[in-house]
């Protein structure tokens, strides 16, 4: 019997109150059974300012609670100011760093890092390139297939991490089209983004959920979930998965997903009381499927 | 190969009568596609042969202009053969460069053609110094594509920090609203995305419904977009779509328009720009002439301190319709 996969908490990609964001965490630190947690803003630098006060009281929470942090980066650096928060966060001694641009990868080759989503992790040649580089652990794209994830796996001298729950991120741009739904520039954005904790949902003309918006930040409306997926995945050489925050009992959804891969809970059962704790919500599981992202598949994987 | 003194115009051919139009036209360089999935356009109809390869860069080469060839897609794990085997036959045909945007891809070229030169393709969205220097410093990446996120200044910035790396942005065509190379949006609804397959919104997936009152363009059975009668219907790219979000509805990501910079190469070249590259290799030879053309006309009238020359090119636009994109801090 393998040893059973271990689940990261990844970084709230939405932009919370940061009162909020610090009271989200100090519960996970309490409460959440993930073995790792994900700090830090990986969507737009203009929301950074406000969580660093409460980021140092945060990570003492979590490492206290005997968690293991793990500081995400943004993903998207274009000023500057950004390269130079880049740098910042690579120097921090201590603690294991995402980097979801290459640019970070680069700061942080020869120590152990992790290979952040956003970065294009899509074969054995860059996988293990980067492992020579420093990744302990790759987190792998959104739409790979299970065929193309097994094959990462067994390739992969450190742990692969697959993103088994929430809004997937799909794409990042320079432009906000939060702003832009209310017609104001990014520069003048007056953090409109902070409005929808969830994402801002995006319909067709035919009124049919499709995406969502997270400020620079493109999502799926619906919500993944490879609850039914956990054990094929782990039998693929899979070691960890990423439940990525929305604005729901996160230590619920947590510890459904620790049930079943525990062995305590039947897959169907558990996805039906995830069902319940996020009310509204419409699921997905195509990519691992090899089809598409947006489809929920009844198969066996 | 020195760096260029004077700045390069890159333009694409999807077939070898568009390589001979763009290289009579007065391209420096015309980037190219293998017929697969190896390239970004991997569309029906499409790109070279081996055997076209070799006899474009014949032409190309008797009329003194350069052939990269674009294998700017992430390889499939477990079958890397195929990208391997478009990157040997590049070299072994003597192309110019090849445009890459994966990471091990670059490690293989690298390696096994020491003497190739290597592009780093948009679709590695390569934004800031950091990136840049990533690939420089340990596959000798030459020349970077720059992502379309970066303003003018942005890019003059960036500039005075890589030099002698040299950089390419696109100045005319389809433009990607997402970091390219970074957008998913596609295989989220039909499977099949600019990384893994070459391909965005493609045309298997697009359906044209007539209803009462006008035409619906679908892609994957979502509705992307809605026009009146008369109005012409415009292709359904994901990303230039009418949505509705927060009860407005509205071309949230795009309007479906062109990118045309051409009043921009001052400021361009000022940034240190070194290529500029049209987009639109699945384009036919008109197209790709007449915005060769306009594009060497401005440039050259750059390079010899005249004003540039106010050209139309909005039959050949989306919709008619143009920006100057993320160039421009606005666009945001």
């Amino acid at each position: 019997m393998t040893v059973q996969a271990k689940l990261t908490l990844g970084p709230v990609l939405f932009n919370w109150r940061p009162e909020d964001l610090r009271d989200f965490y100090f519960r996970i630190a309490d409460e959440a059974d993930v073995d790792t947690v994900c700090v830090g803003e990986v969507v737009c630098s203009k929301r950074t300012p406000f969580f660093a006060p409460f980021l140092p009281d945060v990570v003492e929470r979590l490492a206290g609670a005997g968690k293991e942090v793990v500081l995400s980066s943004l993903a998207l650096i274009m000023t500057g100011r950004e390269a130079a928060q880049a740098r910042e966060l690579a120097a921090t001694e201590g603690v294991l760093v995402e980097a979801n641009d290459v640019s970070v990868a680069s700061l942080l080759a020869g120590r152990p890092f992790v290979a952040g989503p956003l970065l294009n992790v899509y074969n054995e040649g860059t996988l293990i390139y980067l492992e020579g580089m420093g990744a302990i652990r790759s987190c792998l794209p959104a739409e790979l297939s299970a065929d193309v994830i097994s094959r990462l796996a067994a390739a992969a001298r450190g742990d692969i991490e697959i993103q088994a729950f929430g809004r997937l991120p799909l794409a990042i741009s320079a432009r906000c089209y939060h702003a832009r739904s209310r017609n104001l520039a990014k520069d003048g954005c007056q953090y409109v983004c902070a409005e929808d904790p969830d994402g801002m949902a995006v319909d067709t003309l035919d009124d049919e959920p499709f995406l969502a918006v997270n400020g620079t930040q493109t999502m799926s409306y619906h919500y993944l979930d490879l609850l039914a997926e956990l054990d094929g995945l782990q039998a693929r050489g899979v070691r960890r998965f990423r439940l990525w925050p929305q604005h729901v009992d996160m230590v619920a959804v947590a510890a459904l997903f620790r049930s079943v891969l525990a062995g305590r809970s039947d897959a169907a059962d558990a996805a039906g009381r995830l069902s319940g704790l996020c009310p509204g919500a419409e699921f997905a599981n195509g990519y691992v499927h090899g089809r598409e992202g947006r489809l929920l598949v009844e198969d066996d994987l | 190969m020195e760096r260029p003194v004077r700045p390069e115009l890159v333009c694409p051919a999807g077939t070898p009568a568009a390589l001979k139009s763009a290289v009579d036209a007065g391209a420096d360089c015309v980037y190219v596609g293998f017929r697969d999935e190896t390239n970004a356009r991997n569309f029906p109809g499409l790109n070279f042969s081996r055997k076209e390869l070799e006899d474009g860069i014949a032409y190309a080469h008797g009329k003194g202009a350069k052939v990269l060839v674009a294998i700017n897609t992430f390889p499939r794990a477990g079958a890397p053969e195929l990208w391997h085997r478009a990157v040997d036959d590049a070299a072994r045909l003597r192309a110019d460069a090849v445009i890459l945007a994966d990471i091990g891809l670059i490690a293989y070229a690298a390696g096994t053609h020491p003497d190739l030169r290597l592009h780093l393709s948009v679709q590695a969205a390569a934004s800031n110094p950091g990136s840049i220097r990533f690939y420089a410093e340990r596959f000798g990446v030459r020349r970077v594509v720059l992502p379309r996120v970066l303003t003018v200044q942005e890019i003059a910035a960036v500039n005075a920090e890589i030099s002698p790396i040299e950089t390419e942005v696109f100045v005319f065509g389809g433009l990607c609203v997402m970091a390219e190379g970074r957008c998913a949006l596609s295989s989220y609804a039909t499977g099949q995305s600019p990384n893994m397959n070459g391909v965005c919104s493609p045309a298997s997936h697009v359906r044209y419904e007539e209803q009462a009152g006008g035409i619906t363009s679908q892609l994957a059975g979502f509705t992307i977009n809605k026009f009146g009668q008369g109005e012409p219907a415009g292709y359904p790219t994901l990303c230039k779509g009418r949505f509705v979000a927060n009860g407005k509805t509205s071309y949230l990501f795009e309007e479906p328009t062109s990118l045309n910079t051409l009043a921009m190469l001052p400021d361009l070249v000022k940034a240190g720009v070194t290529a500029f590259k049209i987009e639109g290799r699945q384009r036919g030879r008109a197209y790709v002439a007449a915005v060769v053309q306009a594009f060497r006309t401005g440039l050259d009238a750059v390079m010899e301190g005249r004003a540039v020359p106010d050209i139309d090119l909005d039959r050949i636009t989306e919709g008619g319709r143009q920006t100057t994109g993320a160039y421009e801090r606005t666009w945001r």
